[in-house]
């Protein structure tokens, strides 16, 4: 259980939050931010643990939006199903385009265009089927009732969410110590190897890719249920395929607090240069781009990564004082 | 209902169309077959170009079919720039990472873009923007003959440069046995620079071609760069002849898809198109094998 701890730790921390801040600003800035971690957790998995970099994590992000919301609209199903049912959608996109793509062999930049065309794809057809609302998007009754996952209080929208986030900690870190994990990064770091080795690769892939469909596709159900309303460009349109491979790019791909962190920093890097210069458009992504630029750059293992470093430098700064005998020459 | 000359015009109106999405394609796909990575800037770039071009006519009063002579030997320089002390050191020749680096890159230019000049669609008035020749069979805007001719050219020149002068002959070593390019004394760092800034310079140029009759705003390169991923799969990625022909087909596609079934869905027909092809057969139609 000691592998969890971090987790528990964080978790109460954060879960603390609402009890001393009760500015709804700022518990919309931490929502907003959790739930890019969530849909960043889900990137993380196929992107970080597997190397398949998706650019278009919108497809999953919107399946899910979609879901719940049409379900709610048009069937009238409860909130919480169609949450439930919003997950399992995106676990079946996750499936099918992992399926198609992964059976053909596509890898690298093959895979970064095929998804991003999937996730185009389903955001033309969003913007004129009459189901998803065409152009006028889905608006959800507004019903503050906890059985209509409606509340008054910001603060069970961030427990609620939080505990979201906790979960995908969860499989994150279960995922790492699982064998199905080992096989995955074994396909990241050398495909060709790992299937010599035995690893079905195409299988494990298009598992991952199922797993990060579903991760992603819940954050995509609580943005609907916290905004009550999705659009083609909201759902499925290029800001949230963006922000859930920055997140986890910038945190640290591959590491289990990678999207956290990515998440909260990039989204107060935002925020930092509108109070710097005032809410002019465009302002907060060309920060991002050159965020994530700098982060190859210099941090190629992202935060998490540079702070893992920073822990590295600092124990061999000050562990040779008390071992001189181990070799530590080019320390 | 479905007349002859309306089809016609459709088609021609495609093929026109279609030589501006070949020139984006063969700036991808001559940044794919050497760097083997999908440069994501791209359509950012196109948006830059265009802005730059928009400028060149509103504030200096000069024709975008001069501008070119201009623009284009900017961008490459930009791209030769780009590629020399961003794209290269960020990377360190690892795919994934370059793959991140040029999309950081699109959304850091393209909202530069945002950031300075808003959202505001803008336009230019030529004079001779709406003229148009009689070909017979159908009417045609002159500014769209233009492009037609010098997408040619291009191609042309390109082509030149790739076959008869040493550096063309160091990009087609290189993307061929880079390590084998390498040892033989091939600076490997500049010629994919060089690359880079010849993929740029086929961007500035298309922007000058559109100008006249397409508008401009920070996202403008886009579309177009959306559309020329699906040529650069369709023709084969580094194919310089398959984005050529990749370029008129989705032209006309997507004419004909916009003629019969309304313009969105023609779009989305691209992108299925673009998937079909991806999932059967990934080199492409005129690929060589991968």
């Amino acid at each position: 259980m000691r592998a969890y701890l971090p987790i528990v730790i964080v978790v109460a921390a954060l879960a603390a939050v609402p009890l001393f801040v009760q500015s709804n600003v700022v518990l919309n800035f931490l929502i907003v931010a959790l739930m890019i971690a969530l849909a960043g957790q889900g990137w993380n998995i196929l992107g970080g643990y597997g190397g398949q970099y998706s650019f278009g994590h919108a497809a999953f992000f919107g399946t899910g939006a979609y879901t719940t919301a049409i379900l709610q609209v048009h069937y009238e199903v409860n909130a919480w199903l169609g949450f439930l049912a919003g997950i399992a959608a995106g676990a079946v996109a996750g499936g099918i385009i992992g399926g198609l793509t992964f059976r053909a062999g596509l890898r690298s930049s093959y895979f970064a265009l095929v998804t991003l065309a999937f996730a185009e794809v389903l955001r033309i057809f969003a913007s004129v089927a009459p189901i998803t609302g065409a152009g006028v998007g889905l608006l959800i009754k507004l019903d503050l009732h906890a059985q209509a996952f409606q509340f008054r209080s910001r603060a069970v929208f961030y427990l609620i969410i939080l505990a979201l986030v906790a979960a995908s900690l969860i499989i994150a870190q279960t995922l790492e110590r699982s064998r199905f994990g080992a096989w995955l990064v074994a396909v990241r770091e050398n495909e060709d190897a790992a299937m010599a080795l035995g690893v079905n690769a195409t299988a494990v892939k298009v598992a991952a890719m199922t797993i990060s469909g579903a991760i992603t596709a819940a954050a995509g159900c609580f943005y609907v249920q916290y905004f009550l309303f999705v659009d083609a460009p909201i759902g499925y349109g290029a800001w949230i395929s963006i922000e859930a491979l920055l997140t986890p790019i910038i945190g640290g791909a591959g590491t289990v607090f990678g999207a956290l962190i990515g998440a909260l920093a990039v989204k107060s890097i935002g925020e930092g240069a509108k109070f710097l210069t005032g809410d002019i458009p465009g302002l907060d992504l060309m920060t991002f781009g050159a965020v994530l630029v700098l982060v190859i750059a210099f941090a190629p293992r992202g935060l998490a990564g540079a702070l893992m470093d920073g822990r590295d430098w600092l124990a061999r700064r000050f562990v040779p004082l008390r071992k001189p005998a181990e070799g530590t020459t080019h320390g | 209902m479905l007349s002859a000359p309306i089809l016609v015009s459709a088609i021609v109106n495609g093929l026109l169309t279609g030589s501006i999405y070949a020139l984006v394609a063969l700036g991808l796909t001559l940044i794919y077959g050497v760097l083997h990575i999908i440069n994501f800037a791209h359509g950012a770039l196109l948006s830059a170009a265009l802005f730059a071009a928009f400028f060149a006519y509103q504030k200096a009063g000069i024709d975008p079919y001069l501008a070119v002579l201009v623009l284009a030997p900017a961008f490459f320089g930009l791209g030769y720039a780009l590629q020399r002390l961003v794209i290269g050191p960020a990377a360190r020749g690892e795919e994934r990472a370059m793959l991140l680096v040029t999309l950081g890159m699109a959304v850091l230019i393209e909202n530069a873009l945002l950031y300075a000049f808003r959202a505001d669609t803008r336009t230019i008035d030529l004079p001779y923007a709406f003229k148009s020749v009689d070909l017979v069979f159908t009417f045609v805007a002159v500014p769209r003959l233009i492009s037609f001719a010098v997408v040619f050219v291009v191609a042309l020149v390109l082509w030149l440069i790739m076959t008869r002068t040493d550096t063309g002959k160091a990009i087609r070593a290189v993307a061929k046995e880079r390590l084998g390019a390498e040892l033989s004394g091939i600076n490997v760092t500049h010629i994919y620079a060089m690359t880079f800034g010849l993929g740029t310079a086929c961007v500035a140029i298309a922007a000058c071609l559109l100008i006249p009759t397409y508008y401009v705003n920070p996202s403008a390169g886009n579309a177009f760069v959306l559309i020329a991923f699906t040529i650069v799969v369709l023709g084969g990625m580094g194919s310089v002849p398959g984005a050529l022909i990749g370029g008129l087909v989705i032209g006309v596609v997507e004419s004909l898809g916009g003629f019969f079934f309304g313009e969105s869905l023609g779009q989305a027909g691209i992108f299925l198109i673009f998937i079909a092809v991806l999932l059967v057969r990934p080199r492409g139609l005129f690929g060589a094998s991968a």
